[in-house]
């Protein structure tokens, strides 16, 4: 048994065990347990990863396991994992381990919030290990599902609404995604041979081109939903508003990146020729997005919104960079969406824990919080100064490489989108400084602020934890570009391979 | 003899039970319960057991391999339908005819078990008409209730009309063909015109049975009147029967015009799914509702027969099978609710969570199973269907369907949410089920998670199952 099957265990013993808790406290106590567990899991195998590179492996994947699983449709379950995948399970991990901490305030039916989280991530987890199409879609769907109960249940303000809004929405992304992958395993063996889900063995075909043309759109569109890509970006803004603190955390964190992460392994690596044919439209589209999202962020008053349309502004450019592809954008694409995951999933604990004292998420109505609560005060400067791209902090990094990447393509029309999203940069940093001058700097408005207190300890294990997150990765980038760039090896090259058809 | 065995057994358990009515005294008419189930059970099981295919009676009646696995199937299903109705049999209106419920309904049973291994029209006719006969006796089975008695006059109104078209569809076989037996019919369709308006009653006799748009009319309004494990078993068994063997004949007698029929699926397949997901969003009593959204599933199911393939065969079993667990559970929760309370409103269920837990879990399973969530049965079932339907080529219809299974899951959504998310000031009080229900839901829940993660049920059907080419 591989380590990556692991990743699936933990977070079912964990749900196994909380239903045999009896108190609020031990279902805490039994998901901190496992999720560190898992934190712990995903560090070894971080580490293992690089042992592996640097003992000489040079294998697509890694740590496989591969059992067959439906014979006659050739369904296995096939996991593995390359740098980018291993990446992103460090940040899943990371961000599930930091919301048990930051949901320990949690009011109602303890049990089901907990079981209903770690089931969401154990999706995400089982996302990022799959090599086969069919055991990819099922985790998830698995993901996605329990978000309706998390933010239905727990949430607050129009959270009926925004539950149905945003689980209709993804789930009618995951149609079309559906549609593509049945697309592509019915033509995964142009040249006679058995069908298969396998993604390796498909990379190494070349899909006939008018299936391409059709499927490219529908996975592209499909994970696009969740990846908040303009025009359906529009779950994002209220699902996150009305979702509970760590449930926002999540899904901003990891479940956005998704949408990113199958737009680049499934949608582009396996479609690359019509990639190269309609990738524009879709880049026009992020490109709207990137500016669209920080100007919506410019105007909101409620803190979740602005950090809501901030994402759809962040998670714009990962799609930005990866439909650029070449290999520094792409090695900028999976930076941000690390960074922006770690960074997002901060503000929304600190969002989180500002309106559990003041029962108000309105910039307005607040003021002058540094004095009253510097600890939480502090932990939000630095998750906007890495959001608007301090050096330092991981988000410089991300969108320098980006950039970078962007403007390696030399024609017109990409110079002109790299330059109209790289002005979002300006624009975030308004809206940053401007929630940091009302909400955290000035005079206290509210006298009843006077007595709130500051953070707790579990507020700080979850706001310390990520903060570590964004500095080491914004300190020491290369140990994780290189892991990156090792795992983008195959698709840039298949890319390149079928740059030349294009018209 | 051991060829007839199920319909065998079942004759045989029939008769035990009406020799045990007859000495049964009124006041005791309870006892009965228990034996029925023991023996159901036991006919189960010993159908499990391996039997030698063969054919009777010159050919009108074949028992293969296949048939003995649908049948099995059809008999887990109105195993757990046993189980789930004694809760309800046990009211006091109903005591004093426990007995003819199971009598009534292993005839319907035998009915399509015959209709199954049929080789040959008439048997298909004479299985078919025993099946449903009995059951609108069944609908009507709560007589002080004007809804069930319409719910029987209903269905034995539609029954005979659409009996009477199958007939005269036969009639038109028979009279271009010579003959009535499915081996010889099969090379002898040529596309004839009248072969071809002999096939459309044909077709037209079926869907009423299946319930597919537009001969859909009856169902809302039979379902609603009849009691719950009734409507239950005409959405899981009787559909189920219907389909195992409208896919059979597609596939072994009307080959030669298999174009002119896919065509046909196409539109109804349509019109099936959206008609019936439509107006399952604005119902409001859970039997209606669940009657609409049993409509919606056949249409899923024919996505399977259209494919005409091997596989295609497989995922339309495949799905029946996880079709009946999931249903069952959703019809079992209904069923007790409606007895305990005599709430069968979506708004009844308002924070149903917070007084009775686990049926709102089992309830939520078997709905998600139901709309293709992951990782329930309900997700394999369809990610097949629609792999088999994409797989002819037919991606429009698959994105079609694929549309629907959204506008379902809005609706599936909408009792998860009234049980979950809605509070309420009157909530279904907490009450204690029979230990029946809960084996009954047990049984489905474990259907509903087990059966997706076992591959070899699958690949069993596959190997039974066969195609056009």
């Amino acid at each position: 048994m591989s380590i990556l099957t692991l990743f699936i265990i933990i977070p079912l013993l964990t749900i196994v065990g909380i239903l045999f808790c009896k108190t609020d406290m031990q279902v805490k106590w039994v998901s901190v347990a496992g999720m560190g567990l898992q934190f712990i899991n995903a560090i070894a195998l971080i580490l293992l990863f690089l042992a592996e590179r640097r003992a000489g492996n040079i294998a697509e994947v890694l740590f496989v396991q591969d059992n067959l699983w439906y014979e006659t449709l050739n369904i296995h379950f096939h996991v593995g994992v390359d740098g980018v995948s291993v990446a992103m399970i460090g940040l899943t991990s990371l961000v599930v381990f930091a919301g048990i901490f930051a949901s320990w305030e949690i009011k109602d039916l303890h049990r089901e919030f907990f079981t209903f989280l770690i089931l969401l991530s154990s999706g995400v987890f089982g996302f990022f290990i799959s090599l086969d199409l069919f055991t990819m879609f099922l985790f998830y769907e698995l993901a996605v599902i329990p978000m309706y109960l998390l933010i239905g249940i727990w949430g607050s303000g129009p959270r009926h609404y925004s539950a149905m809004k945003l689980t209709l929405m993804l789930m009618g992304g995951s149609a079309l995604i559906m549609l593509g992958l049945i697309g592509i395993y019915l033509n995964s063996a142009p040249n006679g041979g058995p069908l298969t889900w396998d993604i390796i063995k498909i990379s190494k075909e070349t899909l006939p081109m008018d299936m391409q043309r059709f499927l490219f759109p529908l996975l592209f569109v499909g994970f696009g939903v969740l990846g908040a890509m303009f025009p359906f970006h529009t779950w994002s803004p209220d699902g996150h508003a009305s979702a509970p603190t760590a449930v926002s955390m999540l899904h901003a964190g990891v479940l956005m990146k998704l949408g990113g992460y199958g737009c680049y392994r499934v949608a582009v690596f396996l479609l690359p020729q019509a990639a190269h044919q309609v990738g524009w439209i879709f880049l026009i589209l992020a490109t709207i997005g990137v500016i669209y999202g920080a100007f919506g962020a410019l105007w909101q008053k409620d803190l979740k919104y602005i950090n809501a349309y901030s994402s759809v502004s962040h998670c714009g450019l990962v799609l930005f960079a990866i439909l650029m592809f070449n290999q520094t954008a792409m090695n900028g694409a999976i930076m941000q969406m690390i960074s922006h995951g770690i960074m997002t999933a901060l503000f929304f604990a600190l969002i989180g824990m500002i309106y559990g004292r003041t029962h108000t998420r309105y910039i307005n109505e607040m003021g002058g919080l540094m004095k009253v609560m510097p600890f939480l005060s502090v932990a939000y400067v630095i998750a906007g100064l890495a959001s608007l791209g301090l050096p330092g902090f991981s988000g410089f990094v991300a969108e320098m490489t980006i950039f970078v990447g962007a403007f390696q393509n030399a024609d017109i029309f990409h110079r002109v989108v790299t330059i109209i999203a790289a002005s979002s940069i300006v624009v975030t940093a308004v809206y940053i400084l401007r929630v940091v001058g009302i909400l955290l700097l000035g005079k206290i408005r509210n006298d009843e602020y006077e007595q709130l207190t500051d953070a707790k300890w579990y507020d700080k294990i979850s706001v310390v934890s990520l903060i570590l997150g964004i500095t080491i990765i914004g300190v020491a980038p290369l140990w994780l570009s290189d892991m990156i760039t090792g795992g983008l090896g195959p698709i840039v090259q298949k890319l390149l391979a079928a740059a030349p058809m294009m018209p | 003899m051991l060829i007839m065995r199920h319909e065998l057994l079942l004759i045989v358990i029939t008769v035990i039970l009406l020799v045990v009515e007859i000495f049964l005294p009124n006041t005791r008419k309870r006892k009965i319960i228990l034996p029925a189930i023991l023996l159901m059970a036991a006919v189960t099981v010993i159908g499990f057991f391996p039997g030698t295919p063969g054919i009777l009676f010159g050919g009108m009646y074949q028992s293969t391999q296949l048939s003995m696995l649908l049948k099995n199937i059809l008999n887990v299903g109105v195993l757990i339908i046993f189980i789930q109705s004694v809760d309800w049999l046990k009211q006091d209106q109903n005591k004093e005819k426990i007995s003819e419920f199971y009598l009534l309904m292993l005839s319907t049973l035998i009915g399509m078990n015959y209709m199954i291994s049929s080789g040959n029209f008439l048997m298909f006719y004479l299985g078919l008409e025993l099946a449903t006969i009995p059951i609108a006796a069944l609908a009507a089975y709560e007589r002080f209730k004007e809804k069930s008695a319409e719910a029987g006059v209903k269905l034995i109104f539609i029954s005979a009309l659409s009996s009477g078209i199958l007939l005269y569809g036969l009639s038109m076989i028979y009279g271009t063909t010579g003959t009535m037996y499915f081996a010889d019919v099969a090379p002898l369709i040529t596309g004839a015109p009248l072969q071809v308006l002999a096939f459309i009653f044909f077709f037209a006799g079926m869907a009423f049975k299946i319930s597919l748009v537009p001969f859909h009319l009856w169902t809302a309004d039979v379902y609603e009147g009849s009691p719950v494990n009734v409507a239950s078993y005409l959405s899981v068994i009787s559909k189920g029967a219907a389909v195992f063997i409208f896919t059979i004949i597609l596939y072994t007698v009307f080959t030669k015009i298999a174009v002119l029929w896919s065509e046909v699926l196409y539109v109804i397949i349509i019109l099936t799914i959206t008609v019936g997901n439509l107006f399952a969003m604005r119902q409001q009593n859970l039997k209606r509702f669940l009657a609409f959204s049993s409509i919606a599933q056949a249409g899923f199911i024919l996505l399977g027969i259209i494919s005409q393939s091997q596989v295609g065969m497989t995922t339309v079993i495949y799905f029946v099978l996880v079709y009946i667990f999931s249903n069952l559970g959703a019809f079992g929760v209904v069923g007790i609710i409606s007895n305990r309370t005599g709430k069968e409103t979506i708004n009844d269920y308002d924070g149903l969570y917070r007084t009775n837990p686990k049926l709102s879990l089992v309830m939520m399973l078997a709905l998600f199973s139901l709309a293709g969530i992951p990782p329930l049965a309900g997700f394999f079932g369809k990610f097949f269907l629609f792999t088999a339907g994409a797989k002819q080529g037919y991606y429009i219809l698959v994105l079609i369907a694929l549309i629907n299974t959204i506008i379902s899951l809005y609706y599936y959504l909408l009792v998860i949410k009234a049980m979950f998310l809605n509070n309420s000031d009157q909530p279904i009080a907490y009450f204690k089920s029979d230990n029946y229900t809960r084996l009954g839901l047990i049984l489905c829940v474990a259907g509903i998670v087990v059966i997706g993660f076992t591959s070899s049920v699958y690949e069993l059907i596959y190997n039974l199952s066969f195609g056009l080419y």
